[in-house]
């Protein structure tokens, strides 16, 4: 791997949709994990003897892997490209820093069924509006008013599905199946 | 007039009306933000929808699916930002006449034209769904997955210069919902061993994760843009005016609105190429268009809104989605045991144009709601960037985790989240996936359903919708191949033609230094040829 040389670019190159970089990097690793599924079909679906092609449960797992396969393979040939630069790094690194928020989700999906959602969710808008740099009173006080009408909204109004919070275990009788019911 | 009674008999309850007002407010609100998208609201909505009835949750999402065009104009107007992926268009007529301090004027008009869209369409598929009624039943298990085949390769061949890659992404779609405990042979694909892929995995799951995850975390990595907005002036009411000056472009854009619409695959994008392309050849100022001109303005956004009401009409004749946002309605559908199809046409039909009269009501609510409340409404364009990433992650959670209260869909929606944010920066279309994901699971069923009555291979059409159906995939097919071809020539020629030799200082040099010599080697000839002879 090196880096590209400054050059011209050719047609091909200009009526390419999308931007350059990172392409060769995904068209790679979308190939090479197509491939490791398609090796696995024998082992990760079956062959019922007696029944039809279009019946067989191998049938459309193979439909799948095989356009991902051979499309992603054609996709990788017809690429104007052939070599990975620094700038195919810099994105893969890019798509790497996302994980950062993936984290603060998952962070927050593992907390709501221990603190609770309403303490959780306003716990949770709060500080990532901090780390993205909304720091004034003004932000963190729209911060948590988005955070409990999101709580009002969807658990308290529209009664969607998130379980009461373990601490609200310790609070005293009818508060606590308010909270394990509204909050 | 019995069936329309009927069906207001359906919308004649307080819980619809509520959800038309929130559907259409809640749409227009959505659209007006540039970066959320109609697409991200329905997938974090979705899970809440499915303990309301059919009739009110649809109506929101289809609110929703609707209004959001019209709010999508206002940023694409007055910043020159698109608030929905199909408002681009309008930025090309609508920015230019706020440069030249019309905002009011270009809004009206771009609300007048969407209202005349809607409605159009509205009305045509109220009159056009007894036809229907006659077509639907004549498809079988078959034509329908005949239909979903064509539709899935409509959807590739749709993204130009991304076909490949389009196709790849379908087959992962495929290949993802045969994920789980097979329900023919009661095989296991692909779970390796681990239980929570027994179950497969959920299409919401996928929606949530690359569509409200990916657009968080894409607002998250980004800066915060600076928006100028402008002073609004003028009447409301002039649009309606302007706009009855121009029906023939209003009412061939609403047409080519409902008629692309109910083309799988095809949607808002090419309504609106056709519908622009048509008025600025047919206009007898077309040099204005792209520099203010209000017909391309009436043409860009009647097309587009004339789309939603038509994309209903394959997923509730035949239950199959031609694009992403039908495709996750479908699932309120799965959800009620409703299911969308002929059935649905022959015995419930009421309930059908009952949507549609939800659709024309909802229309004038939107009209209604934006004549009187612009002013205010502009200014959600001001809310930052990465504000709104930080509000679509806490939203997105509740889209997930009230589904199952499952951490493993959650893990799942971050893969998925991640997958979208780099199909986004990379340009690449997250559609296909989903439609490989509903329209895979429909190809499924019909197929073994329809095999089991199928001696010989052309026995499959021998009706004559299957080989109507079958006969529009092969000319598709044809004319994609003979674009691609006519594609690669045109590189070729492009390339031969800009042919140039190296450019760079060395191969210049060694050039000049070669001309140099002959000129140099010529004059010391003739100087030779010329000296007197020893």
């Amino acid at each position: 791997m090196h880096l590209a040389e400054p050059s011209m670019s050719s047609e091909k190159e200009r009526r390419f949709a999308g931007p350059r970089r990172g392409q060769l990097v995904f068209a790679l690793g979308f190939i090479a994990i197509s491939g490791l599924l398609i090796v696995q079909i024998g082992v990760q679906t079956v062959w019922v003897d007696g029944v039809r092609l279009a019946a067989q449960p191998r049938f459309w797992p193979a439909v799948g892997l095989g356009l991902m396969v051979a499309m992603a393979g054609l996709h990788l040939w017809r690429l104007p490209w052939r070599r990975v630069t620094r700038f195919d790094r810099t994105e893969a690194l890019r798509w790497l820093m996302v994980l950062e928020y993936c984290a603060w989700f998952m962070a927050y999906v593992l907390l709501v069924p221990i603190l609770g959602y309403l303490p959780v969710t306003l716990i949770f808008v709060s500080a990532l509006a901090w780390r993205m740099g909304y720091r004034s009173r003004g932000m963190m006080a729209i911060s948590a008013l988005f955070a409990i009408s999101v709580v009002v909204i969807f658990k308290s109004l529209l009664s969607v599905r998130i379980p009461g919070g373990a601490i609200y275990e310790y609070l005293p009788g009818a508060l606590r199946s308010f909270a394990i019911l509204n909050l | 007039m019995e069936l329309i009674a009927d069906s207001l008999a359906i919308l004649a309850r307080w819980d619809v009306a509520l959800a038309l007002l929130v559907g259409s407010v809640g749409g227009v609100l959505i659209g007006a933000i540039p970066g959320v998208g109609p697409a991200v609201a329905i997938a974090i909505l979705l899970p809440a929808t499915f303990s309301m009835d059919p009739i009110v949750g649809l109506t929101v999402l289809l609110g929703i699916y609707g209004s959001s065009m019209y709010g999508g104009a206002i940023p694409a107007i007055l910043i020159n930002t698109p608030g929905t992926a199909v408002n681009a268009l309008t930025t090309y007529d609508g920015y230019p006449m706020t440069t030249r301090g019309e905002p009011r004027r270009a809004l009206s008009l771009a609300y007048s034209a969407s209202f005349f869209g809607g409605i159009f369409s509205v009305i045509c598929l109220i009159l056009f769904a007894p036809v229907l009624a006659r077509i639907a039943p004549l498809f079988g298990s078959r034509e329908i997955f005949l239909a979903a085949l064509l539709g899935i390769i409509l959807v590739v061949v749709a993204h130009r210069g991304q076909t490949l890659i389009a196709a790849a992404l379908a087959g992962f779609g495929i290949f993802v919902q045969s994920i789980g405990l097979e329900p023919v042979k009661y095989t296991q694909r692909y779970t390796f061993d681990q239980p929570f892929l027994s179950g497969g995995v959920d299409l919401i799951v996928v929606v949530l994760g690359l569509f409200a995850l990916s657009q968080a975390f894409v607002l998250l990595t980004m800066e915060d843009e600076k928006t100028r907005l402008t002073r609004l002036r003028g009447g409301v009411f002039q649009g309606l005016r302007e706009l009855a000056r121009h029906p023939r472009i209003a009412s061939v854009s609403a047409g080519f609105g409902v008629l692309m619409g109910m083309i799988p695959g095809v949607g808002e994008f090419t309504a609106q190429f056709m519908s622009y392309t048509y008025a600025q050849r047919t206009s007898k100022r077309p040099e204005d268009f792209g520099h203010g001109s209000s017909e391309g303005l009436i043409a860009a956004e009647t097309a587009n809104n004339a789309v939603p009401a038509a994309a209903m009409v394959p997923l509730l004749a035949l239950g199959i989605p031609g694009e992403a946002l039908t495709a996750m309605m479908l699932s309120v559908f799965y959800v009620h045991n409703v299911v969308p199809g002929p059935a649905l046409f022959q015995n419930s039909m009421d309930f059908v144009v009952a949507l549609y009269i939800a659709l024309l009501i909802l229309n004038v609510l939107v009209m209604v709601f934006l004549l009187v409340a612009t002013k205010p409404l502009v200014q959600v364009v001001r809310i930052p960037n990465r504000f709104l990433g930080v509000c679509i992650l806490t939203l997105s959670f509740v889209g997930v985790y009230s589904l199952r209260n499952s951490v493993t869909d959650c893990l799942m929606a971050a893969a998925f989240g991640i997958l979208g944010y780099i199909l986004k920066r990379l340009s690449m279309p997250i559609v296909p996936i989903i439609l490989g994901m509903v329209l895979g699971g429909i190809m499924e069923v019909k197929l073994r359903a329809a095999m089991a009555r199928v001696r010989a291979p052309l026995d499959f059409i021998d009706r004559p919708v299957a080989f109507i159906l079958f006969c529009m995939i092969g000319v598709v097919l044809f004319i994609h191949i003979r674009r691609v071809l006519l594609d690669r020539r045109e590189i070729r020629e492009a390339e031969w033609q800009t042919k140039h030799r190296s450019t760079r200082f060395g191969g210049l040099m060694s050039r000049r230094k070669n001309s140099l010599l002959k000129a140099r080697g010529k004059a010391v000839r003739a100087r030779h040829s010329r000296s007197p002879r020893r």
